[in-house]
């Protein structure tokens, strides 16, 4: 046989592999985009679905408070526990306060929030909506002329958006409260001491970037997950498909955003 | 053979569809179609599995759209309607799915309410209550207003089903397999409840199956649906006096085997 025969056949096929998924990728991409685009077309104009709207704010905020403040308390326990011990070496353990609200309000509030969020709200959106999708309530929806993209994803987009700022600021109450359990027992530092030394270390940046960041994260895991569940393929395979990917796909975008605006906010600094 | 039950008025078509053609990658699965739905009437189409049947109801409810061809429903040209147009005319029609579509979150009560809230806004909470009641006691299925729908069942949800299209009182009612999955019993009562609808609510039906019993207890005219064209029409008897092997197969299949 002709090497160079069989060299232009075995790249044939892989060429057209690559081509096809690139497609796949490029034009999954520009759907999302076009999806955004129809939020913020939709969200503006009514009817509104205000009933819908805090319907969803209690099924992903307040559903979710149990399960944040059991991280947060955790964390913050954990997180000053670990710190001890490097700064016990210094001798700087008076530091503790300032060193454990630092990194929860900048870091630790808004990824663990985010990425609990990710986990529990956008695996259920996704499983929700897709299997909507599969037993045709969307289809029922809409030929009852009513919008299904406004009151399946306007209202669960808005949601998370306005809920995981919320639970994220809630998680630092906690977190600190964690911290302050610790720093209490071993330093034996006042209720009012620790909170002095914790504010005094926080500036309005760190919560107000923090904040911007938490809108953004809660935006990302209502798109992500109404997106995979609103187009999840037939079947029950699609609907599990489409509640894993939406938590991988916002976790990774969550890591992405948070890498991105670290940068931004040190730059800021 | 079904009893006439309202008059047909075979001058006024409510639908009608012209060269409608669809499909779906290399997939041809409309070739063709050409169809007339008259004012009162319950029109059958029958077909295998996979032969376009509920594409083409997905059509006129605006859910699809057409490849080429005219669909025309109740006066508006589905090629040209806007989404404004196609909302004030998705009130007409009525679509009861093939697996009922309820909403799992949903009471019945709140089901029923969905579409009747959204748009029918005039309508006081007393109206709409009475509304409910009214086509609850319709299908037959009063007691169950305040149940989830999965603690109902297959024939009660596809009651439900109906009675949440009935709530906007469409002119066209639309039915995907409406006996599919079902009991003989419970397929001749839902078959008794297509009829019912028909008298009671002077609508207009395209009753999609392909259960034969369904086709001859509801229909006033049958159409065949083959190789993605309406092969045969007329009544049930004469769709089925033919010598074409695959009508007869299907006949054969539902009632001798």
């Amino acid at each position: 046989m002709d090497p160079n025969t069989s060299k232009v056949k075995e790249e044939k096929p892989r060429q057209h592999v690559l081509s096809k998924r690139l497609d796949r990728v490029f034009g999954e991409l520009f759907n999302i985009y076009a999806f955004i685009v129809r939020f913020f077309k939709e969200a503006f104009l009514p009817p509104y679905e205000g009933g819908e709207i805090i319907k969803q704010c209690y099924e992903i905020g307040v559903k979710s408070l149990p399960l944040v403040s059991l991280t947060g308390f955790i964390i913050g326990i954990v997180f000053t526990n670990q710190s001890r011990v490097s700064l016990a070496e210094f001798g700087g353990t008076s530091w503790l306060p300032a060193l454990i609200s630092v990194a929860i309000v900048r870091a630790l509030a808004p990824l663990v929030t985010a990425i609990i969020a990710a986990g529990k709200v956008g695996s259920q959106i996704g499983a929700e909506l897709g299997s909507m999708k599969v037993t045709e309530q969307i289809d029922a929806m809409e030929v009852s002329a009513t919008n299904p993209f406004r009151f399946l994803v306007v209202t669960r987009i808005l949601a998370t958006t306005f809920m995981i700022p919320a639970l994220m600021m809630y998680m630092v109450f906690i977190a600190l409260m964690g911290g302050y359990v610790s720093v209490h027992q071993h330093e034996q530092t006042s209720f009012t001491t620790y909170f002095i030394q914790v504010f005094n270390a926080v500036t309005f940046l760190d919560v107000f970037s923090s904040l911007i960041k938490s809108f953004l994260f809660g935006f990302t895991i209502g798109v992500v997950g109404c997106y995979k569940g609103y187009h999840s393929s037939k079947g029950t395979q699609g609907v599990g498909k489409a509640a894993n990917t939406s938590v991988v796909m916002a976790m990774f975008l969550i890591f992405i955003e948070e890498l991105l605006s670290l940068q931004i906010i040190t730059a800021l600094r | 053979m079904k009893k006439v039950t309202s008059p047909i008025n075979k001058n006024q078509q409510v639908i009608t569809i012209r060269g409608l053609r669809k499909s779906f990658d290399e997939f041809d699965i409309l070739r063709g179609v050409d169809l007339d739905l008259f004012q009162g009437e319950n029109l059958v189409v029958l077909g295998r599995s996979g032969t376009g049947k509920s594409v083409l109801i997905k059509i006129i409810s605006g859910l699809l759209k057409p490849d080429t061809g005219q669909v025309n429903v109740l006066g508006c040209d589905m090629n040209l309607i806007t989404p404004k147009e196609l909302n004030a005319l998705r009130l007409k029609i009525g679509f009861s799915f093939q697996n009922s579509a309820l909403y799992d979150s949903m009471t019945i009560r709140e089901n029923l309410e969905f579409p009747l809230a959204r748009n029918r806004r005039d309508l006081s909470q007393k109206e709409m209550d009475r509304t409910i009641e009214m086509v609850l006691e319709a299908v037959g299925l009063s007691q169950s207003i305040n149940q989830m729908p999965a603690e109902l069942s297959g024939g009660q949800r596809k009651r439900i089903g109906i009675a949440r299209t009935l709530i906007l009182r469409p002119e066209i009612m639309l039915y995907d397999e409406p006996t599919a999955g079902l009991d003989p019993i419970t397929s001749i009562e839902i078959n008794k409840l297509i009829n019912e609808v028909q008298e009671r609510f002077n609508t207009s039906s395209i009753i999609i199956t392909h259960d034969l019993t369904c086709a001859r207890d509801t229909g006033d005219r049958i159409v065949m649906l083959l190789d993605g064209q309406f092969q045969r029409q007329g009544t049930f008897a004469e769709v089925f006096d033919t010598d074409d092997e695959r009508v007869k197969a299907f006949y054969n299949y539902n009632f001798t085997d």
